[in-house]
């Protein structure tokens, strides 16, 4: 496939491009790919570097990123999903420019996903900065000198008498900076504008519009630099969209990746029809996540809910295994209490409840909201309560929210300490953590709200632990409902037109409301 | 005696003649154009007009400094604020398509205000101002010019009377016209040495290792901490201030003791200082308490929301304060501890200035310049020229000859086939004309 605002064309990789490509371990990501690949490919490729992306996230807040264990994890990952991150004496140099080529084009079909809105843009940009910054770090002194000559960033170095003079002046405009510093090291001289975060925090000498750095500084200049072109590129990108979304390849692919997450969907569950209806007020107080405990109250307090809360809730309330009769029992009954007569809810309301679970129109079975979705699509407005509280409410509100649901003040400072960074998942887990008295380990990583009740029940030894069938949506496009085989892999090229237009179906079925 | 009576109701019978007669527009356009290097940065131009009975109209913009002046003429505004070179022509933002009308380039500015210092100075608060705090205002200037400068190597910035009761900074280097949101908020944090609000007591935390900024800061405010601190606010005379200061302290500084038995402020301020450096020889950290509150009670308090937006609206040199008739004049660095704010011309002054006889020497003057300009420039020289506002233009004459200088620079430098390395480049083409301390 080509996308972006390439041509498509036809062009044989020679040995030469490649080395040009692909010489050096770090790129700035300067170039599209210009080559063919096959539909897997690419889907392969994103997926992984996605959930790459998302391992950094989660170990970015959960460990010191100059640890021991930080990068001991890190490299594992980078490991496992086939991504380049260390020069090594005597590696096989064609098994690395695989890995690079991966990098490369993984890069770029991520910005086709994640250029579309600012939110998306802004998680993206952060994530991709970190990874740049772990592996120049762990590039030889070589490397960088090299890596800044081939980058063009011409930061010239002054001169050891100029460093003389300046000795005391370097000394003392930074922590790191000692005696010793000023000898060995070479020192750039730098624009300002290009060094903000040592201006702003006045840790680095500035004089005449420069600033001095030495040589084991200069990453944070590159990684500015590296900021700038990523931001300008994706903006430049998501005007190029409606050309790449109008191959109809590409669209369901590149929407479903924006909105993906690495794990199961909730679709299939081996516990429906194990939750009885009276166990919905205690269940929503011990078990649901935030969103839904607020959906559910919002529910009960005014006895109706708007569309986006009755899809979020509805096909949560499927997930955790109510079936078709029970909801529509479940909803009636309340939206009876308020303002909606038997009869209005039969001719308006169970319509869309028996879509949700695929006994009309389309007869597709919806899956319900992962947290990216409820996360990153159709924010709540007024007299909305559906979304996710620590992405869309008002930080005092949350706070006092979390104080009615007796959740400790140091708690949650640490909650409103994520979201502050932006962290919501991460947010949820600790509040997770917190009204179940429960560390989770790292290799708990909360992607949907299902998830979160199943895991919630599995620990209170509830009704609704369920068992956990091993459906990836991602790698198994084909696995579709009513059977679902738990050990299918996909391979390169396994896709047939057929299942294609199967997966544009389902995938479809994530953007259409009832 | 130098400023007449001013009155905010004759302001509506003040402002047309002001317009007409004394507003230099020639030295304001020449400023605004920036010698017509980049095209139209003069029609993008936002301007703000605040009229009678507080009507504001915003993206006012003008093709040509002809129509700057008849529209001034025509609305007489009361206020007018400049903000950013916009994409398109501001009056014209609501034909352009939505999103494409931008912000793109603007001053980085500086805006000090006397009401942020209240919980430091003792002899006003509020609007109030006089000669005792205004020296807060000296030693700000003097902070900032020096750092815009030497450490930033920003070379053409104007500093202007606010009116009432502060001073702007107007940085027009074309980098600082440039600088993003981003820049311009990292440059005003570098600035920012006083943080916290009502709630926080000890608002200026230093600690190892000091930065060149802060060595230079402290040096400009140790040449007036004495005179201003000690004597004039007398910050160590009453028990009430000196338990302000003590609220800096840490606790076990003993300093109450001595306070009974030593009177004079400086010999107390002393003790202070003494004490501080024995604990920081025996202490394990720095302990730079006497330079913290130093620093609390002078160092500049700047609102960098203010710098930091490329799209804000900042007063307009040469505009009137309502309040006090003032007019917004530049001020001059070489003369700054001679500034003072009660001797700035009002509106009401210069417009009577106007009606008196000319004197011999305007008289030669102005048979000099009959033969270089057109009738109605001349007249408008010779009006300015008899009142005091004269010497404020000069200066701002002076600023605008040295960023012509500088453009002069730049084009010649662009011309060179050969770059010298960036080691040996020193400032060699500019000589500032408009100069600082």
């Amino acid at each position: 496939t080509k996308y972006g605002s390439e041509r498509k064309r036809k062009k044989l990789i020679g040995n030469s491009q490649t080395e040009q490509l692909y010489g050096h371990c770090l790129q700035f990501y300067g170039q599209p790919p210009i080559e063919n690949i096959s539909l897997s490919e690419f889907e392969t490729f994103a997926v992984d570097r996605l959930k790459l992306l998302k391992t950094v996230e989660n170990l970015g807040v959960s460990y010191v990123k100059t640890s021991e264990l930080y990068t001991k994890k890190l490299d594992a990952e980078f490991s496992n999903l086939n991504f380049p991150y260390k020069i090594e004496q005597h590696q096989d140099i064609s098994l690395e420019v695989k890995k690079r080529r991966k990098d490369h084009i993984s890069h770029f079909i991520l910005r086709l996903a994640y250029c579309q809105t600012e939110d998306l843009r802004r998680w993206f940009i952060q994530q991709e900065i970190d990874l740049f910054r772990y592996r120049f770090n762990h590039l030889p002194s070589k490397n960088i000198r090299e890596f800044l000559q081939y980058n063009n960033l011409h930061y010239h170095t002054i001169s050891i008498d100029k460093k003389k003079n300046l000795m005391d002046k370097l000394v003392t405009s930074s922590f790191a900076v000692s005696g010793s510093t000023v000898d060995c090291q070479d020192f750039y001289k730098v624009p300002f504008q290009d060094a903000l975060d040592l201006v702003r925090t006045r840790k680095v000498y500035l004089n005449g519009g420069y600033v001095y750095i030495p040589h084991q500084d200069i990453v944070t200049i590159v990684l500015n630099d590296f900021r700038t072109r990523l931001s300008k590129a994706l903006a430049l990108t998501a005007r190029s969209l409606p050309a790449v979304q109008s191959d109809e390849r590409l669209q369901p692919l590149l929407n479903h990746l924006s909105h993906a997450y690495v794990g199961q969907d909730y679709s299939i569950q081996k516990s429906i029809g194990k939750i009885s209806l009276e166990q919905i007020d205690p269940l929503s107080a011990k078990s649901y996540p935030l969103c839904m405990r607020q959906l559910h109250r919002g529910l009960r307090d005014s006895h109706h809910l708007r569309h986006g809360g009755r899809m979020q809730y509805g096909l949560f309330l499927k997930g955790i295994g109510l079936t078709l009769d029970q909801a529509l029992q479940f909803w009636r009954s309340e939206f009876v209490k308020g303002k909606v007569d038997a009869d209005k809810f039969d001719k308006a309301y169970a319509y869309s409840i028996r879509h949700m679970f695929g006994k009309e129109g389309k007869r597709t079975d919806y899956t319900p909201y992962s947290c990216m979705k409820v996360i990153l699509s159709n924010p709540p407005s007024q007299g909305d309560q559906h979304g996710c509280p620590f992405r869309h409410s008002d930080p005092e509100l949350l706070k006092q929210k979390l104080q009615s649901y007796k959740v400790s003040p140091s708690g949650i400072s640490q909650i409103l300490e994520l979201v502050k960074g932006m962290h919501y998942q991460l947010a949820c887990q600790k509040y997770f953590e917190l009204t179940h008295s429960v560390r989770t380990d790292s290799g708990f990583s909360l992607n949907h709200p299902n998830q979160y009740f199943m895991e919630s029940q599995k620990l209170l030894g509830g009704p609704g632990a369920g068992v956990k069938v091993e459906v990836k949506r991602e790698d198994n496009p084909a696995t579709k409902p009513p059977n679902p085989s738990p050990h299918q892999t996909p391979g390169p090229g396994n896709l047939p037109q057929e299942v294609a237009a199967e997966i544009t179906e389902d995938l479809d079925s994530f953007f259409q409301d009832a | 005696m130098t400023t007449a009576d001013y009155d905010q109701a004759s302001l509506p019978d003040l402002l047309p003649l002001y317009y007409r007669r004394l507003f230099p527009f020639s030295q304001y356009h020449r400023w605004l154009n920036y010698g017509g290097v980049t095209k139209n940065y003069f029609q993008n131009r936002e301007f703000s007009f605040t009229l009678k009975d507080d009507i504001y109209v915003r993206y006012q913009s003008f093709s040509t400094q002809n129509e700057l002046e008849k529209e001034m003429q025509k609305m007489n505004p009361y206020k007018i604020d400049i903000g950013a070179v916009y994409s398109h022509r501001p009056n014209q933002h609501n034909t352009v398509k939505s999103g494409s009308f931008q912000a793109l380039e603007k001053e980085l500015v500086f805006d000090i205000d006397m009401t942020d210092y209240d919980d430091v100075r003792s002899c006003c608060s509020g609007a109030d101002i006089c000669p005792k705090c205004w020296t807060l205002m000296t030693i700000a200037i003097r902070i900032l010019d020096r750092a815009l400068r030497d450490d930033f190597g920003f070379r053409h910035c104007l500093w202007v009377y606010s009116g009432r009761r502060g001073v702007h900074c107007w940085v027009c280097d074309e980098a600082a016209r440039k600088l993003s949101v981003v820049a311009r908020s990292a440059v005003a944090e570098y600035l920012s040495l006083v943080k916290g609000g009502d709630e926080t007591v000890r608002k200026v935390v230093l600690s190892d290792p000091i930065h060149p900024f802060i060595t230079e800061s402290l040096t400009v405010v140790e040449r007036y901490f004495s005179q201003y601190a000690l004597l004039g606010q007398d910050i160590l005379g009453s028990k009430e201030a000196v338990d302000k200061v003590l609220a800096l302290l840490p606790e076990d500084i003993l300093f109450l003791c001595y306070f009974q038995t030593e009177k004079n402020p400086e010999m107390r301020w002393d003790t202070l200082r003494s004490m501080a450096q024995d604990k920081r020889t025996t202490a394990k950290k720095g302990h730079y308490f006497e330079m913290e509150i130093m620093l609390q009670y002078c160092y500049p308090r700047l609102d960098v929301n203010v710098s930091k937006g490329v799209n804000h609206l900042l007063k307009s040199p040469f505009s009137v304060h309502p309040k006090t008739g003032r007019i917004s004049v530049p001020i001059d660095l070489r003369e700054l501890d001679r500034f003072d704010p009660f001797e700035v011309p009002t509106i009401s002054l210069i417009c009577e200035e106007l009606d008196q006889p000319k004197t011999e020497e305007e008289q030669e003057d102005t048979m000099e310049n009959e033969n270089k300009k057109e009738a109605g420039e001349r007249r408008k020289m010779r009006d300015y020229k008899r009142t005091s506002l004269a010497k404020y233009v000069k200066l701002f004459d002076n600023f605008l000859e040295g960023m012509a200088h500088s453009r002069k620079g730049e084009v010649l430098k662009n011309s060179q086939k050969h770059f010298p390395p960036p080691e040996c480049q020193n400032e060699t083409f500019d000589r500032p004309m408009y100069q600082c301390l």
